[in-house]
């Protein structure tokens, strides 16, 4: 049977016009669960759009940074939805590299995000980045663990209370360690959580004249409580912990207290994946006595699309979608209120289902709103931040700090001397990067 | 007395070498094993070797977050591609190089072998800049390239060595029945290289399968292989032992179960020369 | 026996291969030396400026430099003697009369096929992790505290994880070259009452000479470039203390997205990788008579 060449010709044009029609976007995210929720009901969005096709790249949140910053810089143009997070929303946007999400749909209600997290998605009040989940950071504690130890954890507790807090708590027989932090070298690791506890300690990153500030009494208390905590309290191998390990370790309750992003709150109290689910209290991020600052840690992952893509209308319909009032109903629907990615709207904590179902809800959001992302730090600075310093040099050196002060937990050199190193590195790099400007 | 003593002697050798076999094994073992677990039991302390609840529900998982098939697809095109365009290129060098060796043919060898001492990382911009403007990013045959460049002079070399075992009298013989060069390769050389060259390309197929560097950072969802698919694994929120496991043991299972039923292909030409 | 004919189908032969070599190595190598002489930065666009040897300076007093170098050489060090000395014992092991040896060859090549990636993984979790660990486990059940393997010992934790990577390689060379070995050559020493010490570093060990210049020729250049274990189990710390010269330059280049300085590193990389290679043909030259 043989068909005649004309016939095969419209069949093959055919079948082009259709791949055209059905348009591909490949979106870039990382692998963390509220991520793979939502790729697992992407569903419903490809339902509603038959036109657009989904492509997937899911990768490890180092990975995923240095694939996308790559790509974005050199105009690769290989992705057209990339999960991004509010350190690179404002540095991006001033170079040009985002296009600004302006006309979304009139249900999408942008005024509904919160204040705090759009304000650090918007350069001249445009915003660049629809926020997929936000997050400040607070205690995660065992009420069994501190009934059974004689403690009480305030609402707003000091560091002096999480020390003896941690002490009363450990019993590494049972291996049962009394406090969990991370210690795993990376700006976004270990630094995310050392920055906001120096903020907390009262110490800044650079003076006004970018000279870094290691030598300071701040950073010197600051680094010798954490190692000092660590070391005593803290689970064997901390220096290789970030956020992934030590929740696996607070869900399999070996950890008495765990200070880290409120967004863990979900998965902890989930008792499909948590041992110790019905637990958990909470409580604000601590602070020194005397210094008023908690933190101030301020993270959302966000969902941008690049100058490069092809398809920014298809591109925006998804992060339209992915972002909506209308998706948070549809992953409660699914499993669950307490489910709901958190963090990124006024109405989501208004709810009386959420808060019912969610009792970390208002502590999260406490949180959220105590951040001061102009002013992370008591004293005088020439930068805004929150657990990070928003220059585009911060990577380099926070990780270079970082391996400095993980090192420190390893046991292979003196607080003293990672804060002389950091001093060091820092120093250099921000000579390098010709500063002051 | 002495038959009885040396097939002791053999008893004790095999049950020695079970064991050494099976402790080089056994971090295999262990994630096929973890990977029929439940996130649960697979950190129980202590851990159960075989006694517990056999469970799929990890692969299901994985298959359920990643198009496991495509990136094996991908990976078949991949290896298979860059070997075949490799050995297309690289018998005939091999070829002159064994059998009209000049003054530079060592430096030449040693040059090429040095070509894979750069490190990929220090030309990495440069060769996305490159592929960009050739729209080669994401593309599978911008990948069959690369890996068939970088493993170029290991190919070379292997088939080079193993050129050279071929006795020159028999070419000889050849060329004295009036072969050309054409029959002198497809009707004398061929068949004598044929062992060497599946060895090659078993070694290439393998080599080409593993590499996570390249294969990692010139694509994004359309051209990418699996060990793009077990990035995606490397540390989730939470307990995953076993999920890694399954995405682990989906990875490695086809290469491994290639190279158990071609392991004596493989060694038969894996001397570069080391033996004469 | 070459006929002008023949040399010179020979040399168009070879072309291909060469030129293809050669562009592959001149074109991104070019490039990358003009990107070390330029202030560079990936996410500060518009900024390129010439600055002569600035990011030569600060890489070559970086601390962390002189790290990664001692660092690569322990790791490439430590991998060849375990791989080697592991590599002639096992070979001699299966070399032996044994029931089932087509087996026991299977179970010790399988670390070779295994992507580096996952055995990274496989070995920093479900191994060394200090709580969930198996060896965690082994230790807690013989009572024993748990070693923190990555933090504690993080470098020999990784030439542990690359050595058992290589091991079947350089076993599979060894055996193929072993088995080669004149049997009536070993029996005449036997009956001449050597001793199997004797027999093993008299006859055997320079018959594997020429085997063992292979495996550290082949294995030394691809440990040079190790990096996928170091960024999945340890990210080159803690501190320094597993930064090799790759993982600096992709520290320098995609960590902190220095494209000038992580090319000056890529230059100075290449050079040491050329010291190391012309040692390494040196030897070459000498044993393997290419």
């Amino acid at each position: 049977m043989s068909y005649p060449a004309w016939l095969v010709g419209a069949a093959s044009v055919l079948a082009l016009t259709t791949a055209a029609n059905a348009e591909t976007i490949t979106i870039a995210t990382v692998n963390n669960g509220d991520m793979i929720r939502m790729q697992k009901l992407a569903d419903a969005f490809t339902k509603d759009h038959p036109d657009i096709e989904l492509e997937w790249v899911t990768l490890e949140e180092n990975t995923l940074r240095q694939r996308v910053t790559q790509d974005i810089a050199t105009n690769g143009g290989q992705f057209d939805v990339m999960t991004i997070g509010n350190y690179e929303v404002p540095l991006w946007a001033k170079q040009d590299w985002l296009l600004p999400l302006e006309g979304m749909p009139e249900r999408y209600d942008a005024d509904d995000i919160l204040p705090a997290i759009a304000g650090g998605l918007s350069v001249d009040d445009t915003l660049y980045a629809a926020p997929f989940y936000g997050e400040s950071a607070m205690l995660m504690y065992r009420t069994d663990l501190a009934e059974k130890a004689g403690v009480t954890i305030p609402d707003q507790p000091t560091w002096a209370d999480i020390k003896a807090a941690a002490e009363a708590m450990t019993d590494k027989d049972n291996e049962i360690y009394g406090i969990c932090l991370r210690g795993k070298a990376g700006w976004g690791e270990n630094m995310a959580f050392i920055t906001a506890m120096s903020n907390s300690y009262g110490a800044r990153w650079f003076d006004m004249d970018w000279k870094p500030q290691f030598e300071s009494e701040e950073w010197k208390a600051t680094l010798t409580d954490y190692l000092d905590m660590m070391n005593n309290y803290g689970p064997p191998g901390a220096s290789s912990n970030g956020f992934n390990e030590n929740l696996a370790l607070f869900q399999q309750g070996k950890c008495g207290m765990w200070i880290d992003a409120t967004v863990a709150a979900s998965f902890v109290t989930d008792p499909d994946d948590s041992t110790v689910a019905d637990k958990v209290g909470f409580a604000q991020f601590p602070n020194k006595e005397g210094v008023d600052n908690h933190g101030n840690w301020l993270w959302s992952w966000n969902l941008a699309i690049p100058k490069s893509t092809n398809s920014p209308d298809a591109a925006k319909a998804f992060v339209a979608w992915a972002t909506s009032k209308g998706y948070t109903d549809l992953v409660a629907e699914q499993e669950g209120w307490a489910a709901a990615p958190p963090g990124t709207r006024t109405s989501l904590y208004e709810n009386p289902e959420y808060q019912k179902a969610a009792p970390f809800a208002e502590m999260t959001l406490n949180s959220i709103n105590a951040v001061d992302t102009k002013k992370p730090s008591v004293q005088e600075i020439p930068y805004t931040g929150a657990q990070f310093v928003a220059i585009p040099e911060f990577q380099g050196i926070g990780t270079a700090v970082g391996q400095m002060f993980s090192a420190a937990l390893a046991g292979q050199m003196s607080a003293d001397q990672a804060l002389q190193n950091a001093q060091n590195v820092t120093n250099r790099e921000m000579m390098k990067a010709g500063y002051p400007k | 007395m002495a038959r009885s003593a040396s097939s002791r002697r053999k008893l004790g050798m095999t049950l020695f070498a079970w064991a050494i076999g099976i402790l080089i094994f056994f971090p295999v073992l262990w994630t096929v094993l973890t990977s029929f677990k439940t996130e649960a039991e697979a950190i129980a302390s202590p851990p159960s070797f075989l006694l517990f609840d056999w469970t799929l529900e990890n692969y299901v998982e994985v298959q359920e977050r990643s198009n496991y098939f495509r990136h094996f697809w991908n990976s078949v095109v991949i290896s298979l591609g860059s070997t075949v365009l490799g050995l297309v290129i690289a018998i005939p060098a091999a070829w002159s190089m064994a059998f009209v060796p000049a003054k530079r043919t060592k430096d030449v060898l040693m040059w090429m072998l040095s070509t894979k001492m750069l490190p990929p990382v220090g030309v990495l911009i440069p060769i996305y800049l490159i592929f960009r403007n050739l729209g080669l990013l994401d593309t599978v045959g911008g990948l069959v390239i690369v890996l068939m460049l970088i493993n170029l002079p290991i190919i070379i070399w292997m088939l080079f060595t193993y050129f050279r075992e071929i006795p020159g009298e028999i070419l000889e013989a050849a060329r004295m029945d009036g072969a050309g060069l054409k029959a002198e390769i497809i009707h004398v050389l061929t068949p004598m290289a044929v062992p060497g060259i599946a060895s090659t390309m078993l070694l290439n197929i393998i080599l080409a399968w593993n590499e996570a560097f390249w294969t990692l950072n010139l694509t994004a969802a359309k051209a990418a292989p699996l060990t793009a698919f077990i990035a995606s694994y490397s540390s989730p929120e939470g307990l995953f032992y076993a999920k890694l496991s399954a995405a682990s043991t989906m990875a490695i299972a086809p290469i491994l179960i290639l190279g158990w039923f071609s392991q004596k292909q493989l060694v038969r030409g894996l001397t570069f020369g080391a033996v004469k | 026996m070459a006929t002008a004919h023949s040399r010179s189908a020979a040399r168009l032969m070879i072309s291909p291969a060469v030129l293809l070599l050669l562009g592959w190595m001149a074109i991104p190598l070019s490039m990358t030396i003009y990107f070390s002489f330029q202030r560079y930065n990936l996410l500060m666009p518009g900024t390129n400026e010439f600055i002569g040897f600035l990011n030569y300076r600060f890489f070559l007093t970086d601390p962390a430099f002189f790290a990664a170098l001692i660092n690569t050489l322990v790791l490439v060090g430590g991998v060849l003697v375990i791989t080697i000395v592991g590599g002639v014992l096992l070979a001699l092991l299966l070399d032996q009369p044994m029931w089932g040896q087509g087996i026991v060859r299977i179970l010790v090549i399988a670390p070779f096929f295994v992507m580096p990636t996952v055995s990274a993984l496989v070995w920093k979790n479900m191994f060394m992790n200090p709580v969930n660990g198996l060896f965690a486990n082994i230790a807690k059940g013989l009572g024993l505290q748990p070693f923190d393997f990555l933090g504690q010992a993080p470098l020999a934790s990784i030439i542990l994880i690359v050595a058992w990577q290589w091991l079947p390689f350089a076993t599979l060379i060894l055996l193929t070259a072993l088995q080669s070995l004149d049997s009536e050559q070993l029996e005449a020493a036997e009956m001449d009452g050597a001793s199997p010490v004797r027999r093993f570093f008299h006859i055997m060990l320079p018959h594997l000479a020429r085997a063992i210049t292979v495996v550290v020729l082949i294995q030394t250049i691809f440990l040079l470039s190790v990096f996928a274990e170091i960024l999945v189990t340890t990210n080159g710390g803690p501190g320094y203390a597993t930064t090799n010269i790759t993982y600096l330059v992709y520290a320098q280049s995609l960590l902190q997205f220095d494209v000038g300085g992580g090319s000056a590193g890529g230059v100075v990389a290449v050079i040491l990788a050329n010291i190391v290679a012309i040692f390494l043909m040196r030897m070459i030259g000498k044993n393997l008579d290419v």
